[in-house]
């Protein structure tokens, strides 16, 4: 039997980053620079918002205190959400948002594969969901950074600025703590550091494909395991959550 | 209270006439969204399974079981949502794929769902039929969706995703 307090942390953190990178997404509604673009991204924002649906749900259930959904995504305070720091970033240029999307998509391509074989069968179902989902994110992304790297002087020089500038939040994406260690040892979460390898050899492929550089490993940044966010979370939350702040349970 | 006065088939009888909002053409049977009813102590529980996890249309739907239960007098009733095994376009029947194409989309095609992403994959025109069509947009109006257009006879269509 999982510490449920550990399984509660590990499904906010999938939730989280979902919901979170999906409401950076849905700020495109409208702004993308083609039709088809819109149509993209706020489709992404929608599966993640159906993914962190699931998962949040789901963490309610283990969690045991009768929390919705909605509770866990409206009620929780800043030091409470555990998404990774590369999802909360501010979208930048649609280079910087087509990077972000590639990162993120390769990685999460080899975390759904690996937690489709969880020993938790709720969230290997999620994951089997989800993973249909990021390979298409991946392969749309992954066509826009080799289309703008490779592209004018101008697309190359934004994508390779935005591959520089996201690549020290990229090292949060491997790590574990006590809560990871011990559901891997449960056979319910992913040693995430073993993706690395995989994750590294796609991205470095891409890149090169792109004409871009592969930044160096150097300072990473770190801290949303234990609730520490950039400056730029409050923001999102103070948008997300404002309905349910001032008018508490509100429906409609 | 629960009576026994309705059977599994009956309720499934009574589901399989809600249509999907977003392909009206279709049920969510032939879909293939709508999988199981159970008969427990506590009432009748519906089993259905989600397309994609942020699908839109999943609010209406559960929304049209409740309601089409209630006029027959079904009760209590909850809706389930089931994601294993994950919904795939291979639950779609051919019949539906049939309707599908007169209603203009172009149906997935069979159990090939791991050349979704490869875009050359082949599409044909509901309207022509014909195999020389163009991918104009990974997205369409909703995340099932694709957009193409038809090199033979100009049409723009959509394409329902092999998923
Ligand atoms: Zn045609």
């Amino acid at each position: 039997m999982a510490d449920q307090n550990n399984l509660f942390k590990y499904l906010l953190r999938l939730g989280d980053n979902a919901l979170v990178l999906s409401h950076r997404l849905s700020e495109w509604c409208s702004r993308a620079p083609l039709i088809e673009e819109d149509l993209a991204l706020t489709n992404f924002s929608l599966d993640m918002i159906g993914r962190a649906q699931a998962l949040l749900k789901y963490a309610g259930e283990v969690e045991g205190k009768g929390r919705t959904e909605d509770d866990l995504a409206y009620k929780r305070a800043e030091r409470q959400f555990y998404n990774h720091l590369v999802m909360e970033l501010p979208n930048g240029d649609f280079a910087f948002t087509m990077a972000r999307q590639l990162l993120v998509s390769a990685f999460e391509c080899l975390l759904f594969e690996a937690l489709s074989n969880s020993k938790d069968e709720t969230i290997a179902a999620i994951a089997a969901k989800t993973l249909k989902e990021v390979k298409y994110h991946r392969a749309h992304a992954e066509d826009w950074v080799i289309r703008l790297g490779d592209g004018t002087e101008e697309s190359y020089q934004r994508m390779q600025h935005a591959v520089n500038a996201l690549w020290m939040y990229t090292g949060e994406l491997f790590e574990a703590d006590e809560v990871d260690a011990e559901l891997i040892r449960e056979g319910i979460a992913v040693d995430q550091n073993s993706l690395r390898p995989q994750w590294q050899e796609y991205i470095g492929q891409v890149l090169t494909e792109a004409k871009l550089q592969v930044p160096a490993d150097g300072y990473m940044q770190t801290g949303s395991r234990k609730g520490i966010h950039t400056e730029h979370l409050g923001h999102i939350l103070s948008e997300m959550q404002y309905l349910q702040r001032a008018y508490p349970d509100a429906t409609w | 209270m629960v009576t026994t006065a309705y059977t599994r088939e009956e309720i499934m009888g009574y589901l399989s006439e809600i249509a999907d909002p977003e392909i009206p053409v279709l049920t969510i049977e032939e879909i293939g969204m709508l999988r199981d009813v159970l008969i427990t102590e506590k009432g009748y529980e519906i089993i259905l399974t989600p397309t994609y996890t942020g699908c839109p249309a999943m609010g209406i739907i559960e929304e049209d079981i409740e309601r089409l239960l209630a006029e027959k007098g079904v009760g209590p009733v909850t809706v389930k949502l089931v994601y294993a095994p994950a919904w795939t376009t291979d639950w779609i029947t051919d019949a539906a794929k049939e309707k599908m194409r007169k209603y203009g989309i172009s149906p997935p095609e069979h159990s090939s769902c791991s050349q979704a992403f490869s875009v050359g994959s082949s599409v044909s025109c509901p309207k022509c039929g014909s195999a020389d069509t163009q991918l104009v947009s990974r997205f369409g109006a909703t995340a099932c969706k694709a957009l193409y257009k038809c090199n033979s006879c100009k049409e723009p269509f959509e394409h329902f995703k092999c998923h």
